[in-house]
């Protein structure tokens, strides 16, 4: 059996802080994907979502301290730092950044900005490299012709399609999309979310789709791993998480979200998540946590299998006839 | 604590225009090209009754924010009439409208920008006290401030009095802006997206206190919110603006479930559902909403249509029932109102009557 | 009314004394070139507020010889008048320290009052304001001050006023793109949409906000007044009846020191001074540093995260 394309063991990210403290942003995260899979990863804002895809880029700043491993087709891109990652980073694995408006050099053509990765990695050049442009420039659904236009001729959803068109510039295989959508409105959300399907399974690319908004996950992907307090706390397929969900947190987190045609009271989870700049004990989500029982308080449950691909990190799984 | 509701209308907004001029630049302004107008609200008519919750919801640009800002005297009107407890609004100067701006409190979006980040809890509180003098001796005021930590559910209000935002969470944030906003006793509340900007997981506790606030008699709210389902589970009626006009209005169960407008259709059918089960195909409409500047001729939603006739492009259509004698459900389109009420489009577009 | 939103680990925090904006210590206490502007400058203002009770010899009386060596005794040596130098030099701290303060006081003083005017209300206040600042901001300090101070007469009071009117334009500057933003802020549109007036916005909203950056540069212009004031006293135009660091090096270098080769009765006034100077920018520097977060930005290095070995799950499991 061949390697997965993703596979990240126990990923951990530590920032320094002022007086010699630090924050475990990231603190054991682990999940693999196939090729041509589409993984939501879910969370509130300083659950580490993003800081982990950060650290699978190799995009994190100096005061980062990272641990584990990043298996990019069976080979550990991390375990080298910056100077392994950077010969993977764009080619392999590129980013579409949250607010991607500002992704964007005002002085600069769209199209020469496209350009600039293929020319910098070596898969095209000149002439070559601008008729590329132009062919992704269509396939984002822009049209060529609007390459040789600066950004702030682009409306806010052009530049979003312009920064994809950027992010597959060198023909990737694995595209990490941070919150693509969050300061656009839902008809052009789904112009966005349309798009990245479309390419996904036009391209066969294999889409991590990054956000705080569990309806678009549920439209958009197959799986997801819901994070909490720097953990992956549920992973498995979406239509289980929704219908079947085995940790309270991803329950409460659906509870909490209103649907259009959605009966139920929607109800807020109390308290706060727990801060990450001092050991947890425990259960992270116990304070908050509706089930929470006396083992909660003082050991900490790891991730364990409950279903088929399906993986949840709750002590409720081992009492039979409980479920979360 | 006692309603206040009477069954007259709170708020009672007529044909409203806002327009902002465009600038010119200096070439324009040396050829003195005509000076051009953005008609970010153009004729806008809608009434929240106490204890009724008016959801606005729309893309942005669609004017619900400038209608909003229009209510609370925040932008000057072109025209149009504004009636706060049977008073026409417009028409006052600053000092009058003061003691009226004391009874219509806005909730901001971003409660990370909207509290003062170097006043205690209970300093933020008290200041709308201090400013409209009211409440005469200390013991009066923090009597106030409490009350209102208590309506906001800040409790206990001790241990949130003394507090600085930035060790409160965004939810708690929001909940002492609305505490604020509750200190002077309003009568409307007028909340712009006031979730936005939190997580999820607070989200509801927020809407379900704005709710409880108006479902006691206390206020009337009206909540501007591009979240179609927020509005659909927390408001009675929900009227949908597209490019400075309100397409379709009417009861919040109505609008989401049996949608007239081809507009306000294409709008819910793009929002993610939870269920992952439930995969419909988005009606996703090509482009972008126009720019206010140049409004399309005829009913302003044509070009973008997916049903739109060739009468769309001359006729102008205005809310009417979508059904005969139906007063609590009405749409802008030629479509829906059948024979109803249209007019033509005439050389201006000021809306109204 | 019942449920109760009190987060885990908040409940029994105290409040903190603090608000978020009381950087000043914080600045202080991370920053080591902040501690040691800090520690310059707080020294300093201690010997000029002790010095009458430090000084070891009075600043009047002869002690001995003229240009007498350091000895242990007197450690910085004598002057022309046989004086005592570590007493001159503490007074000097004195008189200088002072007109460096107060200086900048009224620089601080004029300049963010015109900064929060124009920045404030923008329009036609702000082009006035903006253009007489640009006026102040073209005279060439020197030159000017030197008239004014022969003209007016030699005086500490002249001395402070010159300095203080020529020193207020980049404050007004600085102070004037802050309030610009601050009044863009959504809380004091919050404030002005509830009906606070102008007063009240700009006194409890927006130079509370200021103030840090203010303070930051209050103790840089302490530094350019000190230096200023020196300039102008060696230039023969300070109070001739008090002793500033810049008289002593006037005096020194009128009765030949240099020639004789009396290098401490000139260089400890100079070396002083530029301990002073140092301290000050040292610490209005990283305040200001601290106050602006494009300079903090981490990405722009060329540096990048680090790998660290997983020494087991054993720790974080417990």
């Amino acid at each position: 059996m061949s390697s997965p394309l993703l596979e990240v063991r126990d990923l951990h990210v530590w920032f320094d802080l002022p007086r010699h403290r630090e924050l475990h942003a990231v603190q054991g995260v682990s999940f693999e994907l196939e090729a041509g899979d589409r993984l939501g990863l879910v969370g509130e804002s300083g659950c580490g979502k993003t800081t982990a895809i950060l650290a699978v880029m190799g995009l994190l700043p100096p005061s980062a301290s990272v641990a584990g491993s990043v298996l990019l087709d069976g080979e550990n891109v991390l375990v080298g730092g910056e100077d392994s990652v950077r010969p993977h980073r764009w080619v392999d694995v590129a980013m579409v950044f949250q607010g991607a408006m500002n992704a964007l050099n005002p002085v600069k053509t769209v199209a020469s900005q496209i350009a600039e990765p293929m020319e910098l990695h070596g898969t095209a050049s000149g002439a070559d490299a601008r008729r590329r442009a132009g062919d992704l420039l269509e396939m984002v659904g822009i049209g060529a012709e609007a390459g040789e236009r600066y950004p702030h001729e682009f409306s806010g959803v052009m530049r979003q399609r312009a920064a994809i068109a950027m992010a597959l510039a060198c023909g990737p295989k694995l595209l990490l999309a941070d919150e693509p959508t969050t300061a656009l409105d839902v008809m052009v959300q789904a112009q966005i979310l349309e798009l990245l399907v479309a390419l996904t399974k036009d391209l066969g690319l294999t889409l991590v789709l990054v956000t705080h908004d569990l309806p678009v996950v549920a439209q958009v992907c197959d799986r997801a791993a819901v994070m909490y307090a720097g953990e992956i706390v549920e992973s498995g397929p979406m239509d289980a998480l929704f219908h079947e969900p085995r940790h309270p947190y991803t329950r409460l987190l659906f509870a909490a979200t209103p649907d259009l045609y959605g009966e139920d009271e929607v109800l807020s989870i109390p308290g706060a998540p727990p801060r990450l700049d001092e050991p947890l004990v425990g259960c992270p989500f116990r304070p908050r946590c509706d089930r929470a029982f006396d083992r909660c308080v003082t050991e900490h449950p790891s991730p364990k299998p409950v279903a088929e691909r399906h993986m949840a990190a709750c002590h409720l799984n081992d009492v039979p006839a409980a479920s979360a | 604590m006692s309603g206040r509701d009477d069954g007259s209308a709170l708020l009672e907004v007529q044909g409203l225009v806002v327009t902002y001029p465009v600038r010119r630049g200096i070439v324009g302004a040396l050829r003195r090209r005509p000076r051009r107008y953005v008609h970010a609200v153009d004729g806008v008519s809608l009434t929240v009754r106490t204890g009724e919750m008016l959801a606005l919801v729309g893309e942005s640009g669609c004017g619900k924010t400038t209608t909003a800002q229009a209510i609370l005297g925040m932008v000057p009107t072109v025209s149009g009439e504004i009636m706060f407890r049977g008073e026409d609004v417009t028409a006052l100067g600053p000092r009058a409208m003061r003691p009226i701006r004391r009874k219509m409190q806005l909730v901001y979006q971003d409660p990370y920008e909207s509290l003062d980040p170097r006043f205690r809890v209970r300093a933020t509180v008290a200041e709308p006290l201090r400013i409209h003098r009211v409440g005469g001796s200390k013991d009066d005021r923090d009597r106030r401030v409490v009350d209102a930590l208590q309506r906001a559910e800040m409790q206990p209000p001790e241990l949130y009095a003394d507090r600085y935002p930035h060790e409160l969470s965004g939810g708690q944030r929001q909940r002492v802006a609305i505490a604020a906003s509750l200190v002077l006793d309003p009568e409307l509340l007028v909340a712009d997206e006031p979730v936005s900007m939190l997580d999820v997981s607070v989200r509801a506790g927020v809407l379900s206190l704005i709710d409880g606030l108006r479902r006691r008699g206390d206020v009337g709210v009206l909540m501007i919110t591009h979240d179609l389902s927020t509005a659909a589970h927390f408001a009675d009626r929900i009227a949908v603006m597209y490019l400075g006009r309100i397409v379709e209005e009417g009861p919040a169960r109505e609008i989401v479930r049996d949608p007239r407008h081809p507009y306000t259709k294409a709008l819910l059918s793009v929002v993610p559902k939870r269920d992952p089960r439930d995969r419909t195909t988005p009606q996703i409409l090509s482009g972008e909403t126009p720019n206010p500047v140049d409004v399309p001729s005829g009913c302003r939603f044509h070009p973008r249509c997916p049903v739109a006739e060739d009468r769309c492009r001359s006729i102008d259509p205005r809310l009417a029932p979508v059904e005969p004698g139906r007063g609590d459900h009405s749409a802008a389109c030629v479509l829906v109102s059948g024979e109803g009420e249209v007019r033509m489009m005439a050389g201006d577009s000021s809306g109204g009557t | 009314m019942s449920r109760l939103f009190i987060e885990p680990g908040l409940a029994d925090a105290e409040p903190s004394k603090r608000a978020r904006g009381s950087l000043l210590w914080d600045v202080v206490r991370e920053r080591p070139s902040a501690a040691i502007g800090a520690a310059l400058l707080g020294t300093f203002v201690l010997i000029a507020v002790f010095a009458r009770l430090i000084e070891p010899y009075g600043i009047h009386q002869q002690v001995g010889p003229v240009f007498q060596r350091p000895s242990a005794h007197h450690w910085l040596g004598l002057d022309d008048g046989g004086v005592d130098m570590v007493s001159l030099l503490i007074e000097g701290a004195r008189i200088s320290l002072t007109v460096g303060f107060a200086a900048a006081l009224v620089a601080t003083f004029i300049g963010g009052g015109i900064g929060v005017l124009a920045g404030y209300f923008g329009g036609w206040t702000d082009v006035v304001l903006m253009r007489i600042t640009d006026y102040f901001l073209v005279v060439p300090d020197v030159p000017l001050m030197i008239v004014v101070a022969a003209i007016w007469g030699p005086s500490l009071f002249h001395i402070i006023v010159v300095i203080g009117i020529l020193l207020w334009t980049t404050t007004a500057r600085i102070i004037r793109a802050q309030v610009k933003s601050v009044r863009e802020r959504v809380y004091v549109k919050r404030a002005r949409s509830l009906g606070a007036g102008n007063f009240r916005l700009i006194f409890r909203h927006v130079l509370p906000q200021v103030a840090p950056l203010m303070i930051a540069n209050v103790v840089l212009t302490i530094a350019v007044a000190i230096f200023d004031e020196t300039a102008l006293a060696f230039l023969g135009l300070g109070d001739p009846t008090s002793t500033s660091w810049g008289t002593i090096i006037e005096h020194a270098f009128l009765r030949t020191a240099m020639s004789r080769g009396a290098w401490w009765a000139i260089v400890p006034p100079g070396v002083c001074v530029a301990l002073v100077v140092m301290g000050c920018y040292l610490l209005g520097q990283a305040i200001e540093d601290a106050l602006n977060p494009r300079l903090r930005v981490a990405h722009l290095s060329v540096k990048t995260f680090r790998l660290r070995p997983l020494a087991g799950r054993s720790e974080e499991a417990v």
